[in-house]
């Protein structure tokens, strides 16, 4: 640190070591630090502990509580949902679980087709999403470095306006009477308006849009750390293009991939907005029917089971694509 | 700083009937404005170790890499074995190359790399085995057969890279820098390794280097690059005691160039009379320059002789001076003599007897400078 220092500027941070000096030779700033220390609470564990902290109390609490309803019974009143714990007499505490709703989950085919559909849809958004977003982030590694930030640049431009605002916007473009079917028709290509809105294509177009910038980032970052001379190296062992794309790029940008699929696919797993939005009455995705079951009919209890449910089927592949990733990068170094 | 070779092998470049394996005719190569290689015309033939010498951003490279079909030539054509070349891709050529950065695929074992250019042939897996269990054993690395590029040291990479572009019987293999990642010993060791598995399979190289050293052990013949430009061609020998121009004598070795002009010119020797020297040379060769014509003449260090004493004979080919420093390298000593004029010559001399005692020659001593007819060499450009 001192070091870095430039010789002419050092009049600020000078003051501040000569402070910080001063404090250190404080008495109950020593005590606290021994005492501190004595705890095991360095600064470093300070640095790493701040994080945990935070997600302890935004993460897991809230989990918690989640969970804990989920295993309760629903009732009518505030709030709409039984105790867990309860004095049955003076010294009896009783804990009443409730997995009833777990088994609902099971016994509907509501909530199966709803899972169901939705690991359907994330799944082909995240392909369609690997599709478009690995070339263009090839492409971007590839072109010349001065263009290179633009191109980034654009990628993450939608960013600066509202998710909500943009797939409002696509409502106004996919309408009956929006930008496509208007432009269209004055063309005359056709008689009558063509359907988009509320249907899965809308519903796919959506995720698509919305969670490409996702996928290129990734990939782009491991695309341009790929080294050029394995390419050459594969042609020159008679290795046409595309077969070497497979065999090389492929396989040494599959961090990216699994890194740019994981982000595609859980954000859309749960996924509430768009298929609120643009989707039909019939494309049931989780996250409309969690909605549903919480605001519309005040079932907390199946809803809290409804999202535990959920996790539960996310964490799973997480795990196994961790594994994968941890793999890949145990081979690079 | 001599051929390694063991004997003298047939020279065919000097046969003009021989079809040359690789040819290169006017090629040129620019990257916008920037003349990279410049109309260059070269042949090489099948079974011999062609070095491409020169400073970084000669343009050595960038032949090389036009040789594998990585680069297209601006202009000019390339033809290797009696085809052209020029515009085909590289998987297609008949030849390999061993990368700089040996480029091994991070993502599969020593074997699986050797495999690569194999099932790229679609080749019957037990042919593919056996031909990468023969060459593991050649570079000797059958025991790191499992290994992944990262778990090896630079050398084991080096040899695994050797014997991926070996795999295919390439007719012609391009190596790129190819051993200036290892360290000095295994440097010298892999160059004779090198040699030995070049004469094994017949296969001709053209190798690329910025060290001259390894140039001069590995070549059959050199071709000096400046410039985009191949500026001389010829064996080490040709190339280190008749360089064709200032730039080459400066390249390779170390040299003490004097400016002066001719002032006898007979078809077998010429004298040089220099103002730097003090003296007259007297060359034992003759020179195509017209008469009083700038020259400059070469004197290689160690053929130079340092003594006490006056030599006998006439005034040619001798200077005194006063030594100046003295540099003891063990093998040899380096003797920076200052001539009258002020300019410094360095003389090495071996040190035949052992250093230590009385009688040698020290500093701030009036020496004589002397060397025999035949050493100095003049250029004219």
């Amino acid at each position: 640190m001192n070091r870095n220092r430039p010789a002419n500027g050092q009049s600020s941070p000078f003051i501040l070591a000569e402070l910080m000096a001063w404090i250190r030779a404080l008495g109950p700033y020593r005590w606290a630090s021994v005492r501190l220390r004595g705890w095991g609470m360095t600064g470093r564990a300070a640095v790493t502990g701040v994080p945990y902290l935070w997600l302890l109390l935004f993460f897991l609490v809230p989990f918690l509580i989640v969970l804990k309803i989920s295993i309760s019974d629903i009732r009518l009143g505030m709030p709409p949902y039984e105790p867990l714990l309860t004095w049955l007499s003076a010294q009896v505490l009783g804990i009443k679980v409730n997995f009833a709703n777990y088994a609902f989950l099971w016994e509907d085919a509501l909530y199966r087709n709803a899972y169901l559909n939705s690991l359907l849809t994330a799944g082909v958004s995240t392909v369609l999403c690997l599709l478009i977003g690995y070339p263009m982030a090839y492409g971007i590694a590839r072109s010349r470095p001065s263009w290179r930030n633009l191109l980034l640049l654009l990628v993450m431009l939608p960013f600066w306006t509202s998710f909500l605002l943009r797939v409002y916007a696509w409502i106004g473009i996919l309408k009956n009477n929006g930008l496509i079917n208007n432009l269209l028709l004055s063309m005359g290509v056709i008689d009558e308006p063509i359907v988009m809105l509320q249907t899965d294509f809308a519903v796919y177009l959506g995720i698509v849009y919305s969670y490409l910038p996702f996928m290129v980032l990734p990939l782009y970052t491991a695309v341009e750390k790929l080294d050029l001379s394995l390419l050459e190296a594969a042609a020159d062992l008679g290795c046409r293009p595309v077969r070497a794309f497979f065999r090389i790029t492929v396989p040494l940008t599959m961090t990216g991939i699994v890194a740019g699929c994981m982000l595609v696919f859980i954000p859309a797993v749960g996924e509430f907005v768009i298929p609120a939005l643009l989707g039909g009455p019939d494309s049931l995705m989780i996250g409309r029917v969690l909605w549903e079951e919480f605001f519309n009919n005040r079932a907390w209890p199946v809803a809290s089971a409804v999202a535990i449910a959920m996790l539960l089927l996310l964490v799973l592949p997480i795990i196994i694509l961790q594994r994968v990733q941890g793999r890949e990068m145990g081979a690079h170094r | 700083m001599a051929s390694a070779r063991p004997e003298q092998r047939s020279e065919p470049w000097k046969d003009p009937g021989a079809t040359p394996y690789v040819r290169l005719e006017k090629v040129t190569k620019k990257f916008g404005d920037f003349v990279a290689v410049d109309d260059v015309t070269l042949n090489i033939y099948r079974g011999e170790i062609f070095c491409l010498l020169g400073g970084s951003g000669c343009g050595k490279t960038t032949l090389l890499r036009m040789m594998a079909g990585f680069e297209t030539p601006t202009s000019g054509s390339i033809w290797i074995d009696g085809t052209d070349v020029t515009a085909m891709p590289p998987y297609e050529r008949p030849v390999n190359m061993m990368f700089q950065s040996y480029a091994l695929f991070p993502h599969m074992t020593v074997e699986q790399n050797v495999a690569f250019g194999l099932r790229q042939d679609k080749l019957p897996k037990r042919e593919i085995t056996e031909r990468v269990t023969e060459m593991l054993k050649l570079v000797r690395m059958s025991q790191f057969a499992g290994r992944k590029p990262h778990q090896l040291s630079g050398g084991q990479r080096q040899r695994v890279a050797l014997a991926r572009s070996l795999v295919k019987r390439p007719k012609l293999l391009l190596l790129d820098e190819p051993l200036a990642a290892l360290d000095k010993k295994l440097r010298e060791h892999t160059q004779f390794e090198l040699i030995n598995i070049q004469e094994t399979l017949g296969v001709t190289f053209v190798v690329v280097t910025h060290d001259q050293e390894e140039a001069m052990t590995l070549a059959s013949r050199i071709g000096v690059m400046n410039h985009g430009e191949i500026v001389q061609v010829g064996t080490p020998t040709d190339i280190y005691e008749y360089p064709s121009s200032r730039f080459v004598a400066d390249f390779i070795g170390s040299v003490n160039m004097f400016e002066g002009h001719l002032i006898e010119d007979e078809p077998d020797y010429v004298r040089v009379e220099s103002a730097e020297l003090g003296g007259v040379f007297h060359v034992g060769h003759g020179v195509s320059a017209a008469p009083n014509a700038t020259v400059w003449v070469a004197l290689r260090p160690e053929k130079i002789h340092i003594s006490r004493e006056r030599p006998e004979g006439d005034g040619d080919n001798r200077v005194a001076g006063v030594v100046a420093e003295i540099a003891y390298l063990g093998d040899q000593s380096i003797y920076l003599v200052r001539l009258a004029g002020g300019r410094l010559v360095r003389v090495t001399q071996p040190n035949i007897v052992r250093q230590g005692g009385g009688g040698r020659i020290s500093w701030e001593e009036p020496v004589w400078l002397s060397w025999d007819s035949s050493s100095p060499v003049v250029v004219t450009q």
